[in-house]
């Protein structure tokens, strides 16, 4: 247990140094969902190509690394419906508060921003009852 | 170069998430599941990731990006029903399966026909989010 903490904070250490780059050399908020969101709906504009190599990368080495480190998994529920619904509430959710846990959590809370601040607190008071509703209360997942 | 940078900010950010345990659902939820059996790393995560941004924060004060242009100005501070509403929404579908949209994107190779229907719907979510969100903006305006 004691040694997933000390994973947990490197890994997290990684994705605000990715945070920092992306910010201190190309200038952008590294938020997830901005930067799928406005390539899927096509209003990327000219920043298309920069947003697609970055999801080119957040793809491509995780991917390596998975084969290196040995196989991996998501354990990701079997209940397709359900994955379905939480993708199509993940995608509407994070596209209409126009941030996610890395814009408005890491890049948000970071520069002590009131809207960061505000989506975290909501987004994860909702997680944690739709867990209760979900999985303890419905059984689905 | 703007996509060499976007390359290799997007490959820590995904070599991140696979290390700290975040492309696993189970951690996730673990998280946010307070009558189960409580997961902190999470929180380690977050707070791992926002010491290195908040320097970086700090030191863009003043400056202007390496690559030139301008550093995004803090958006107008303004707590609208959009941003309560959508977040409750996305909350609910990362409780739901444990996956957010960054994490999606960097398990998609091992995680599975699961990974592919989440990334699929959340793409549909994404692309009728607009078509939501103007309909949301006529409702207020009507009632």
């Amino acid at each position: 247990m004691q040694q997933e903490w000390i994973w947990g904070l490197a890994g997290g250490g990684l994705i605000g140094i990715a945070g920092a780059v992306y910010l201190l050399i190309n200038g952008r908020i590294m938020g997830a969902s901005g930067i799928i969101g406005s390539v899927v709906d096509g209003t990327a504009g000219n920043q298309t190509w920069e947003r697609v190599w970055f999801i080119a990368g957040l793809f491509i080495l995780p991917t390596i690394l998975s084969y290196w480190v040995g196989p991996r998994d998501n354990f990701i529920t079997d209940n397709l419906w359900a994955i379905a619904a939480a993708g199509i509430l993940v995608g509407v959710g994070t596209r209409l508060a126009n941030g996610c846990t890395s814009g408005h959590g890491i890049c948000g809370m970071s520069r002590l921003s009131l809207r960061g601040f505000v989506a975290t607190v909501f987004y994860i008071g909702a997680g944690g009852l739709s867990i209760i509703l979900f999985k303890h209360l419905l059984g689905v997942v | 170069m703007r996509g060499l940078f976007a390359f290799i900010a997007g490959g820590l950010f995904g070599a991140g998430l696979l290390v700290s345990g975040m492309t696993d659902s189970r951690k996730v939820q673990g998280w946010l599941d307070i009558f189960g059996e409580w997961d902190p790393t999470l929180a380690f995560v977050m707070g791992g990731a926002m010491l290195p941004m908040a320097i970086a924060w700090r030191i863009a004060r003043g400056r202007n990006p390496a690559l030139g242009g301008l550093f995004p100005p803090k958006p107008e501070q303004r707590v609208g029903r959009n941003l309560v509403l959508g977040s409750i929404l996305f909350g609910a579908g990362w409780g739901l399966v444990g996956l957010c949209p960054g994490p999606s994107v960097a398990s998609l190779s091992y995680g599975g026909i699961g990974g592919v229907v989440f990334i699929l719907s959340m793409f549909g979510g994404m692309w009728a989010a607009p078509m939501v969100r103007s309909r949301l903006d006529a409702a207020l305006v009507t009632a």
